[in-house]
């Protein structure tokens, strides 16, 4: 039997739902119909908008989704003056303040504490800046992630931003690929880094060099091919499939064996689309996922249908990958771990990595920042895979000017290696299926961190990521230190607690952490890493071994002695039941003093649940 | 009107007549059961991944971790609720369950 929201997507779905939105937005909250708003809720996401948790009812989260994360010049701009003017809540963050956005795993913006009222204001915004929140959620092709760099970066094998435009282009609102089993996360990277970090995502096209032969070539598209002969080698990209992290399930996508030049990249990648809208499981949310396909049927058989069911030419065979120099979070000292920093483009100008703590930016500082953009170089601004962001194209004459901006100060050039790899997801600020708080408690971690523990030497990049539910939002599976929302018992009582896993990373050779460490009180998370450290540096082999060496060299049960969980001065305030409250930082925070469902201007409706 | 019951969003909440009414994350406490070793297992529910009703019992089927010994495991039909006179009323995850398994003849 087809579930409630199969039904749903099969009645309404796509582009269709965007005049109910404004139907809606124009008769306000409560004209929603009470006995249809898990389906409306449901099919809202196509456009980017998440109901928020239980106690914030008639709030949403809004997501919006730039290829690739690149902002074009004032863009970044019109989403800041959205996020002051919408996206503030009825109880302020104590780290943050109210108004803000997020920058996410997906290089995307998360606006919170959205009304649905507003919603048509901020849309005619956001499409008059070129911007959209279709598919940002929901299922269907999400958001189109690579090397934040493409195109300005000097170890570049192809650029992928024209192949990116072109996905983006062919299956954003293409009623074809709207409604698929489920979530349909792409990567397209040409960056010889391995930064897109295809190997977690539904789809990767990765960067490869192909010979092929005239022949072959002709009969595929009817060109003559310049250099003929024995074959000529295109740049192109070869496809993996079925990656993914969520749901104590991770997968690596699979080599499929294929070849793309970008010319065909749209053609196989609507192949794989269709493919996974024909065979993905509809029967069960659970098991829809396309790594789940991959698993029953096996990637050959995988190609074969994608051959004879779905594309009308012959693919090709997987060219020569890069994967061997992939560098990106592979766990070396010499290797790249971000975007951070000051960096030499092509053309001679420089890109300015920022870090961004947690990904969450003040409304009125992404102004600033909008404006150092502008002054300083193309006023183009890029989200990164860390939840950072970069600003571009800045000449050598204006860097320092761009350095002494005081925005820059918080948002830094060259943060402390604990800021520096701070990644948190949502969690019970907002979310329904978190099990912890997240964002402020790891900013206090990085925060007590920097301030008490003393990295190993050579030790200038550590990620520590935070998510709060086995979703995997945060991606901790490829962290150095990899923690995940639990609960455990403390002096007798019920608290919030954190797994800690280990000896995750991408590279050549990616792997999945280990959660050697279970249901660690929260509390106690800080002294675990700083006695973890501790042990590293006093059992490592030499200065040189890296730290996810060190944690390959032993199994399971050696490293769990390794990292003795301890209370320190760190004071965790959210140890209690967060997801029980309305908003865990009110000061009445308990559901029955939640002001939701409430209109824009903040007055509560009559609450009925 | 028959009690709509849903999971949603990948079994984070329980909906009963499209409001959201049983949450995950929470901790239900099961005396007699088989779920691990504990003589009182304290299971916190992470993912819900089906509803039924019997009479008017509302149960779940959910995946789980006692938070006492670490056991991960699946739920068989727990019961959250009652149903009276076509209104919802959810139990205290905090109370005592004095039985896991309601039986076999629900949905
Ligand atoms: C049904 C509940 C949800 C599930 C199962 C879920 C699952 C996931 C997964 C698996 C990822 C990506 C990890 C990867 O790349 O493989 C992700 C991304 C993300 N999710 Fe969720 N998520 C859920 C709800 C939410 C909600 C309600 C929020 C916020 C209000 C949220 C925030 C994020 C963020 C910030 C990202 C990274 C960025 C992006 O997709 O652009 N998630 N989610
Ligand atoms: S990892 Fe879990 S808690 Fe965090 S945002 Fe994703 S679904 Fe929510």
């Amino acid at each position: 039997m087809p579930t409630d929201v199969e039904q749903w997507k099969s009645e309404l779905y796509g582009t269709d739902i965007r005049e109910h939105i404004e139907r809606f937005a124009e008769t306000g909250w409560d004209s929603i119909p009470e006995d249809e708003r898990d389906a409306w809720f449901e099919r809202f996401k196509w456009y980017g908008l998440y109901h928020q948790r239980a106690g914030q009812e008639s709030y949403f989260m809004m997501r919006i989704g730039p290829p690739n994360g690149v902002l074009e010049p004032g863009q970044f701009r019109t989403v800041a003056e959205i996020a002051k003017e919408y996206s503030t809540g009825p109880a302020a963050n104590p780290e943050f303040g109210n108004g803000w956005l997020d920058v996410t795993t997906r290089q995307a913006i998360q606006l919170h504490w959205i009304n649905i009222e507003d919603v048509p204001a901020i849309f005619d915004a956001l499409e008059d800046a070129g911007l959209t929140t279709m598919q940002a959620c929901g299922d269907s092709w999400r958001n189109i992630v690579g090397c934040p760099v493409a195109g300005k970066d000097e170890h570049e094998h192809v650029d992928a931003l024209p192949t990116i435009h072109e996905l983006n282009d062919r299956f954003k609102g293409n009623a074809e690929h709207a409604n698929l089993p489920r979530k349909w996360k792409v990567s397209v990277t040409g960056c010889r880094e391995g930064c897109g970090q295809g190997d977690i995502n539904d789809l990767a096209l990765e960067p490869a060099t192909k010979t092929i032969d005239t022949d072959e070539r002709s009969s595929s598209n009817n060109q003559n091919s310049p250099g003929s002969g024995d074959g000529e080698a295109r740049e192109g990209f070869n496809v993996r499939v079925g990656g993914g992290l969520s749901r104590n399930e991770p997968r690596f996508a699979r080599d499929i064996d294929v070849f793309v030049t970008p010319e065909q990249a749209a053609d196989v990648a609507g192949g794989i689309s269709a493919l996974f809208r024909e065979y993905g499981d509809r029967e069960d949310r659970y098991n829809a996922r396309i790594k789940f396909l991959v698993d029953e049927w096996g990637p050959e058989k995988l190609r074969d249908v994608l051959q004879d069911e779905f594309v009308d030419f012959e693919l090709h065979t997987a060219g020569e990958d890069l994967r061997s120099e992939y560098s990106y979070n592979a766990g070396e000292a010499a290797g790249k771990h971000d975007h951070v920093g000051v960096h030499g483009q092509p053309d001679g100008n420089n890109y300015v990595g920022l870090n961004v703590l947690v990904g969450r930016i003040g409304a009125d500082d992404a102004l600033d920042i909008a404006d150092a953009a502008d002054e300083h170089g193309s006023g183009e601004v890029r989200l990164t895979q860390r939840q950072n962001i970069v600003l571009t194209d800045v000449p050598d004459e204006n860097v320092d000017d761009l350095l002494a901006e005081p925005a820059l100060e918080h948002y830094s050039p060259d943060p402390h290696p604990f800021m520096r790899g701070s990644i948190a997801c949502t969690g019970t600020e907002f979310c329904s299926l978190s099990i912890v708080e997240t964002k402020n408690r790891q900013v206090r971690y990085a925060r007590w961190l920097k301030d008490n523990v003393e990295l190993p030497a050579g030790v200038e990049d550590f990620h520590i990521h935070l998510s709060g539910c086995t979703a995997s939002c945060a991606q901790p599976q490829i962290a150095d230190i990899s923690l995940r929302g639990m609960k455990t018992r403390k002096d007798g009582e019920p608290v919030e607690a954190l797994d800690i896993g280990l000896g995750g990373g991408l590279g050549e050779e990616p792997q999945f952490a280990s959660w050697v460490t279970e249901r660690v009180p929260a509390d106690e998370v800080p002294g675990a890493i700083r006695n973890l450290l501790a042990n590293f540096e006093a059992q490592r082999a030499d200065e040189r071994q890296s730290f996810r060496e060190f944690v390959a060299a032993r199994d399971d049960d050696e490293l769990a002695e390794l990292v003795e969980p301890e209370e320190t001065s760190y004071d965790d305030p959210f140890m209690h039941n967060t997801k029980r409250t309305w908003y865990p930082y009110a000061d009445e925070d308990s559901l029955d003093d939640s002001p939701a469902p409430a209109s824009p201007d903040g007055e509560p409706l009559s609450a009925d649940d | 009107m028959a009690t709509e019951l849903r999971v949603l969003d990948d079994g984070a909440w329980i909906s009963v007549d499209n409001q959201r009414r049983v949450p995950n994350s929470d901790i239900w406490p099961l005396a007699v059961t088989d779920f691990c070793g504990c003589e009182t297992a304290h299971v916190v529910l992470e993912a819900f991944t089906d509803v039924g009703v019997d009479r008017d019992g509302v149960s779940v089927q959910a995946v789980g971790q006692c938070i006492d010994c670490g056991t991960e495991g699946a739920l068989d039909w727990l019961a959250v609720g009652r149903v009276r006179d076509g209104a919802f009323h959810p139990y205290d995850p905090a109370e005592l369950r004095p039985r896991l398994e309601p039986g076999n003849d629900i949905r």
